[in-house]
């Protein structure tokens, strides 16, 4: 079903020709090409306001904040302030697993909420932000309470920061708020931010307990959907690198208190946890380097980088020893579906590195992608983050705080020295560094920010991909076209799709979704052309 | 080890906090019932995150597209005022997606800063982004206020505000409001009238929107649900029948106060006794007689109960719901002789309390129940945990306490987000109270065949 797409200017007329001259104005500039083989890198309109009525994708803030960052550590309780049902509709509807064991803490079943009502909107909501504090305490007796905020919070002023540094004192436990209203910013993406901000300053670094390790990391943007934490958990673990945290899938509070211990920061998803790499790095002396464990080649290239970075042949030569011993299954799986996979197209828009991430995979199993983009990135993860500087910050982005981070006096402690740092960067390790989407991309491929739901209709029935992947709003959309869907939110039911394990299960799930049988089935046998009457009933 | 561990036996009074809800917010139901008028764009004005979660929880409960718009409120936006984004959300729409209407609905955040819906819709259409023959409806649906079941209500007279007219030739049909409830019951409400040769406008109806046939092209406005043409003819109408009071009250209201159409409300038809009511009701409405077809129909459900009462006697249930739903299920439990034990649901309002008592009046065995704030699962868990139950009626996120407490789960209500079979099965009507039954005599016996010791282990049941 493979087509050749078009070239971008008939792209995008076949897009944008029936929109509002304005409107199409604007997604014009949302519209690049592949720049891939060290082509030029085009630059593209990320991280702006979405178009009233145009059926984004996207989210909001508090979607960002507390779903994606902050849902996952399972020993907070997370506690919504706000009308019943922004905490409603974000109770445990991502699918991120945690291992709590026997009797271990875990509230990520529960959804709390001040259900504010008319008379809290009128009056004021802090007197029962403070009693839902103090509900949530004497039921639950957690170690720490995370407060969110929502759209009419702000509006009306409730001071939610004052109410839980006074909740904190009051019952000795970690207290804190975040000012996520879901007006804030353009997409989800202003709440990772909030929650990367909340998390540095309340929580990360404050138990200087030691921890044993060898090799310490963090993982930083990895939120275990369908279980992928806990693969990279098993491979770190093979590998004897000790992991201290991940940010945020299967987590807890403590091992974010004691996440400045780590002497590596990776990160998976730039876009929502740079924010803690950077200010780590400030603060404690952390350096940080991109990784991907999505795809079996990706994965085993990661690992070789962190154990570069630890410098020890040791380690090293543990890392070739575990890629040798999880390859061949991979290559085994990838070999048996090739066959049935090999030149089939995908198009892939979802979040903030997903829709990158996911094209290594696709790469594998000989699968090229035609199109793809981002629901809520920035500039930088489309163009590199050297274009970090040109950026230009509008009144959206600038009513996100940025903390001024100062190293710490006591705890700053920078892990190599700059000649060390220079020496592996000479030898291909490389730090705050993550080159994006569009230099990977072929040049006949289409890039597209924030996709509406005309242009995904548009660019399907064009270039009619083998498979597309986005979220549940466009899941079945796209499937009553006859296209299968693979969200990548949430994986549908499968998972863990990260690591080696999770290669071989994205080979079998996509060999599965191109391959079934039933789009073959949407036309009716007597629909599908054939006599009306057969001669042999005809009236004699 | 247990998925809800944090829950005790110990309830401490709680007056701020609400834990696992069994409610959640106006505009979701708006939304769902703006999708039951034919060729209709919901729109959510607000931020843009309320319309997503409200997507993707009708999606998820569906499996189906569901496509609304949004204001997409930015902090200037929150600051100034939502008219220009709405404005602009108008002209887009109806330019790219060719709806016929846009139904839009408040959010918490527009509510809160007072835009006007009416205003900022005259002026869309002063402006010229209407095009012609063309509609704007609106409902005010403040998130604070009520829950989804009353967003859900205001929609529908917001829908009757918008088209419902009357010329005065009365048109011998009868106005029928389904509550809160599955496509499938809306077409099994439309066949039941069917059967009793009464012509009926229904409003809304969902069914063919979101339970569609895959077909290879996608269509944005499906040729299905109630045609702004067929709520006008509403003020013509005999008589008006409201099914569930907390979803059809107020559109069952206006159509008497507007038109002078004298309306009844029922309960939502769900078991023998309220579906005889509707039936009762509506041949009195219209003075006909009802068919030997509908006697059968609720012969054999009569025939069911007979069949299959000596398992579910003295069962217990604990339910988590909406008032409409639950008032008639209650009754129905109680037909089928079983206690219904514990109910909660986050919807307020005095009268669920009396019809509740009256219900309840004698059962002898102390039932529990609350509406209203913090009448939450939490608490149900907690009531669970001091006695248990036989079993569980609710929406989907029932199924932890199911799992936790080894209690079988009869998912039923808004969302299932697990289970296939709302879209496509009624629950209401007699054909639905034989599947309930279907559904609730199943799950006990297969407790039955799974817990009895091997020596008591039966073939025939």
């Amino acid at each position: 079903m493979s087509t050749t797409p078009k070239n971008l200017d008939e792209l995008k007329k076949e897009l944008l020709d029936k929109m509002p001259t304005k409107v199409a104005r604007k997604r014009d500039k949302a519209i690049v090409p592949g720049a891939g083989d060290g082509g030029d890198i085009p630059v593209i309109q990320a991280n702006v306001r979405t178009i009233p009525g145009i059926l984004t994708q996207r989210g909001c803030t508090y979607a960002g904040c507390k779903g994606v960052v902050l849902g996952p550590t399972r020993d907070i309780v997370n506690l919504t302030h706000g009308p019943i049902g922004c905490g409603y509709y974000s109770w445990l509807t991502r699918r991120n697993q945690t291992d709590a064991g026997e009797d271990g803490d875990n509230y990520i079943p529960y959804c709390l909420s001040t259900d504010m009502t008319e008379n809290d909107i009128v009056f004021g909501g802090e007197k029962k932000l403070r009693a839902a504090i103090q509900e949530a305490y004497d039921n639950f007796k957690p170690t720490s309470i995370s407060v969110f905020a929502t759209c009419p919070v702000g509006l009306i002023g409730d001071d939610i920061h004052a109410v839980t540094r006074q909740m904190q004192e009051e019952l000795g436990i970690t207290v804190f708020a975040n000012s996520c209203e879901g007006y804030k910013g353009v997409s989800q993406s202003a709440g990772h931010h909030i929650a990367n901000n909340q998390i540095f300053r309340h929580v990360i670094g404050t138990d200087d307990t030691p921890v044993e390790g060898k090799y310490k990391i963090n993982l930083l943007g990895e939120y275990n959907i369908g279980g992928d934490a806990f693969e990279i958990e098993r491979i770190f673990e093979k590998c004897g690198i000790t992991l201290l945290a991940t940010f945020s899938g299967n987590s807890t509070i403590t091992q974010f208190r004691q996440a400045h211990h780590a002497d590596l920061n990776t990160v998976m998803c730039h876009r929502s946890l740079n924010y803690v790499a950077e200010m780590m790095e400030t603060k404690f002396g952390i350096p940080w380097m991109k990784v991907n464990f999505i795809g079996a080649e990706a994965t085993a290239k990661s690992l070789r980088r962190i154990a570069a970075y630890f410098e020890d042949p040791e380690l090293m030569a543990r890392v070739e020893q575990v890629i040798a011993e999880e390859m061949p299954a991979v290559k085994a799986a990838a070999a048996e579906v090739r066959p049935r996979t090999t030149g089939k197209t995908a198009m892939l828009f979802v979040g903030g590195s997903r829709a990158h991430h996911y094209q290594e995979l696709f790469r594998e199993i000989g699968m090229e992608t035609l199109a793809a983009g981002y629901e809520f990135a920035h500039r930088d993860d489309y163009e590199g983050r050297h274009v970090l500087p040109t950026i230009k910050v509008d009144a959206d982005s600038r009513n996100i705080e940025e903390l001024e981070i100062e190293p710490d006096p006591v705890r700053f402690n920078p892990r190599k020295t700059p000649e060390q740092m220079k020496a592996l960067e000479d030898q291909g390790v490389r730090f705050k560094v993550y080159e994006g989407l569009i230099g990977e991309m072929k040049k006949e491929a289409m890039i597209i920010d924030d996709i509406n739901q005309y242009e995904t209709h548009r660019i399907i029935e064009l270039m009619k991909p083998d498979i597309f992947c986005a979220g549940i709003k466009e899941k079945y959309i796209i499937q009553k076209m006859g296209v299968p869907l693979k969200q990548l939110h949430n994986y549908d039911m499968g998972g863990p799709y990260a690591g080696f394990v999770g290669a071989i299960n994205w080979y079998h799930e996509i060999d599965r979704l191109v391959n079934t049988k039933v789009w073959s089935l949407i036309t009716a046998p007597w629909n599908d052309n054939g006599p009306e009457l057969e001669a042999a009933y005809v009236a004699g | 080890m247990a998925l809800l561990r944090h829950t005790t036996p110990e309830i401490k009074e709680r007056s701020a906090l609400t834990i696992n809800p069994a409610k959640t917010c106006q505009p979701i139901g708006a939304m769902y019932a703006a999708l039951g008028v034919r060729g209709c764009m919901p729109h959510s004005h607000g931020s843009q995150g309320c319309c997503a979660y409200h997507r993707s929880t009708l999606t998820r409960h569906y499996k189906e597209p569901i496509v609304a718009g949004t204001s997409s409120f930015t902090e200037g936006s929150s600051v100034f005022g939502g008219q220009s984004n709405l404005l602009q959300a108008i002209e887009n729409i109806f330019t790219l997606y060719e709806p016929n209407v846009i139904a839009v609905h408040t959010t918490c955040l527009s509510e809160t800063i007072g835009d006007d819906l009416r205003q900022i819709s005259r002026k869309a259409m002063d402006d010229g982004k209407v095009p012609d023959g063309k509609h704007i409806i609106y409902a005010n649906t403040p998130s604070y206020v009520g829950t989804h079941v009353t967003g859900y209500a205001n929609m529908v007279k917001g829908i009757l505000k918008g088209f419902a007219k009357k010329t005065g030739a009365p048109n011998g049909k009868v106005n029928i409001i389904p509550g809160f409830c599955e496509p499938s019951d809306m077409a099994e409400i439309r066949r039941l009238c069917g059967l009793l040769g009464v012509e009926i406008v229904m409003v809304p109806d969902t069914d063919g929107v979101v339970n569609g046939p895959l077909t290879g092209t996608y269509e944005m406005f499906p040729n299905y649900g109630t045609t702004p043409e067929e709520v006008a003819a509403m003020g013509d109408a005999t008589g008006s029948i409201g099914l569930g009071r907390w979803a059809t009250a107020e559109a069952v209201n206006y159509l008497d106060a507007e038109f002078k159409v004298p309306g009844k409300i029922l309960d939502l038809p769900i078991g023998l006794q309220a579906t005889d009511r509707f039936v009762d009701a509506l041949r009195k409405m219209v003075g006909v007689a009802v068919p030997t077809a509908v006697d059968f129909e609720r012969g054999q459900v009569v025939d069911a109960i007979s069949d299959y009462i000596q398992y579910l006697h003295g069962k217990k249930v604990a339910l988590a719901g909406d008032p409409d739903q639950i008032l008639p299920m209650v009754e129905m439990l109680l037909t089928l002789g079983m206690i219904p034990a514990y109910v909660v649901t986050g919807t307020g309002g005095k009268l669920f309390e009396e019809r509740m008592n009256a219900l309840l009046k004698d059962v002898p065995y102390p039932c529990k129940f609350k509406n209203g704030e913090q009448a939450d699962m939490y608490l149900l868990h907690q009531w669970i945990k001091t006695e248990s139950v036989d079993l569980l009626i609710g929406n989907t996120y029932l199924k932890y306490i199911a799992r936790d407490e080894d209690i079988p789960l009869i998912r039923h209500g808004f969302p299932i987000l697990d289970r296939m079979g709302h879209q496509y099965f009624p629950t209401v009507g007699y054909r639905g109270a034989l599947r309930m039954i279907e559904k609730i005599t199943g799950a006990i016996m297969d407790r039955m065949d799974r817990d009895c010791p091997e020596t008591k282990f039966e073939l025939q049941m």
